[in-house]
């Protein structure tokens, strides 16, 4: 593969889409802190498609929304696109796309409607602007209920909706925070199947979240396994199963990662009584 | 500029679809113009005040066009329940343009709201001078401006709705109540007096009132200088508050 080749010769400082160093994000203060995110240090490199992954409440929402300018980190430095992700945060917004875990889309607007909003805000051009929409829709199936306000929408609907209006325009990174959550598997092959061809015929950089690991292993080049705030392993899918011992990535996830059920939500609260219940 | 008009649209759809919020937003209006307009009229007409439907029509005007852009502002709070926040908060827009989107929005909103109410006004009595109508309209769109922002302000260091009830109670109530809405602000005891004077609602229900029928505190140019700077200075505020919101 051509990726191969790009590890071999190692990558100058500008094949880098994401650089993250020692980043840290601590809720609250004194007594009551929480480290969501301890020291995470990774790279992603242009055209890379590259799997975070972790338990409920490891911190992975967390580390993006710090890397999409939504979030102000403790610590650290990020890189996004080249930029500073928290100096040049105006910029830096420029170069991302993003589906994000949890609903975003606007209940009082019509699925056109929602549409054509983001479509403006990313700038994309007008003359292009109604195919595009027409071809996304019509992708995820809802084309036919365009002119339908969202709160009619079932939740699967709402997903496939917060899918397409992600992939409208086409950014050089596109974060993906366990996009196909609560889908069947006919939508999650249709959309992964669109994100690989994005991804390989226009180098999106691809930098996703999920609890399927099966997604995992047939998406990613590379992987992170994050788990209470610290990166416990990273490499490609072959390097983590050698380092595990493991058959397939739930194995090493498993063995990376432990039995215990996590506390469902990444409420920091909740997350520091388990981790100090643990300790 | 493309962005602002889409947000600008978004607040105006979203108003002009929640008709349970227009009747809502009507029917208080038509609450105190009813109960105390033709309540204390015969009073207020033996006091010597002359009309008191005529009096208390632009301080009604003044309330509905605050109460529907406080709330146009805070409603950063829903859409930050909601999610939708994070979807304008991650897009290639500054954060000053949304906010300048937003809040010309929802003042729009606030002057539809103003403008309704006035007609209602109108078929209860109100008889204003129609010359000076335009510079009405001028004061509405600066209350509306004026509050949206303030909203947005308030909003944008709110992490949930919790606080809501508490800005009605402590903020948007005591504006209205000591505006000069209901009663003349001459004559007043001292501390209601200053309470009124620093209140900026009571310079948008002078200015309404100086233009609608030519009766006037501060006069219509203090009111409009008072405003202008007040907006200014609420604008400038929210763009900044919400220009650090994190999600």
């Amino acid at each position: 593969m051509a990726k191969r080749k790009q590890e071999k010769t190692g990558p100058g400082k500008s094949d880098y889409a994401i650089e993250v160093s020692g980043l840290s994000k601590t809720f609250g203060t004194g007594e009551k802190a929480v480290k969501a995110v301890d020291g995470v240090s990774f790279t992603v490199r242009k055209g890379e498609v590259f799997a975070f992954l972790g338990p409920n409440g490891a911190g992975k929402s967390t580390t993006i929304k710090m890397l999409t300018t939504l979030l102000q980190p403790t610590a650290g430095q990020m890189r996004v696109g080249g930029l500073d992700a928290f100096l040049q945060q105006d910029e830096v917004r420029k170069r991302f796309g993003i589906v994000f875990q949890d609903p975003s889309v606007d209940d009082e607007l019509t699925a056109y409607e929602n549409m054509e909003f983001h479509g403006t805000l990313y700038g994309v051009q007008r003359a292009d602007l109604s195919g595009r929409i027409q071809e996304m829709l019509g992708f995820v199936g809802l084309w036919d209920r365009r002119d339908d306000l969202l709160k009619t929408f079932s939740g699967g609907m709402r997903r496939r909706l917060e899918i397409a209006r992600g992939l409208l325009h086409h950014p050089e990174i596109l974060f993906l925070d366990e996009p196909t959550l609560g889908l069947d598997p006919q939508t999650r092959n249709h959309i992964w199947q669109y994100i690989q061809k994005m991804n390989r015929e226009e180098g999106t950089t691809i930098f996703l979240t999920t609890h399927y690991m099966e997604e995992a292993e047939k998406m990613a080049d590379r992987i992170a396994v994050i788990d209470y705030g610290k990166i416990v392993a990273e490499g490609t899918l072959f390097e983590l199963k050698k380092k595990t011992k493991s058959k397939s990535l739930e194995g090493a996830f498993i063995a990376l990662t432990g039995h215990a059920i996590r506390a469902e939500g990444a409420e920091p609260g909740r997350v520091m009584r388990m981790w100090h219940g643990r300790r | 500029m493309n962005a602002v008009y889409m947000l600008w649209l978004r607040q105006i759809k979203k108003y002009a679809r929640s008709k349970s919020r227009i009747v809502g937003a009507l029917g208080q209006p038509l609450l105190f113009m009813v109960a105390l307009g033709f309540g204390f009229g015969p009073i207020y007409a033996q006091a010597g005040g002359g009309d008191y439907i005529q009096f208390l029509a632009p301080g009604i005007i003044a309330m509905s066009i605050l109460f529907t852009s406080i709330f146009s502002g805070i409603e950063v709070i829903w859409d930050r329940q909601f999610g939708f926040l994070k979807e304008t908060l991650v897009a290639p827009v500054s954060r000053y343009e949304i906010m300048l989107g937003r809040t010309l929005g929802g003042a729009t909103a606030g002057l539809l709201q103003g403008i309704i109410v006035f007609f209602v006004a109108l078929a209860m009595g109100l008889r204003p001078d129609w010359d000076l109508v335009p510079a009405a309209l001028l004061v509405a769109a600066l209350i509306a401006v004026f509050f949206t922002a303030l909203g947005t302000a308030i909003a944008s260091k709110m992490d949930d709705m919790q606080g809501f009830q508490l800005i009605m109670n402590f903020v948007v109530m005591p504006i209205f109540f000591l505006s000069g809405a209901l009663f003349p602000l001459e004559g007043l005891p001292s501390g209601i007096r200053e309470a009124t004077s620093i209140n900026p609602l009571s310079y948008g229900v002078d200015g309404l009132r100086a233009a609608l029928t030519g009766v006037a505190h501060f006069g219509l140019a203090t009111d409009l200088t008072v405003l202008l700077g007040l907006t200014a200075a609420s604008v400038a505020l929210g763009a900044y508050l919400f220009s650090k919101i994190q999600a």
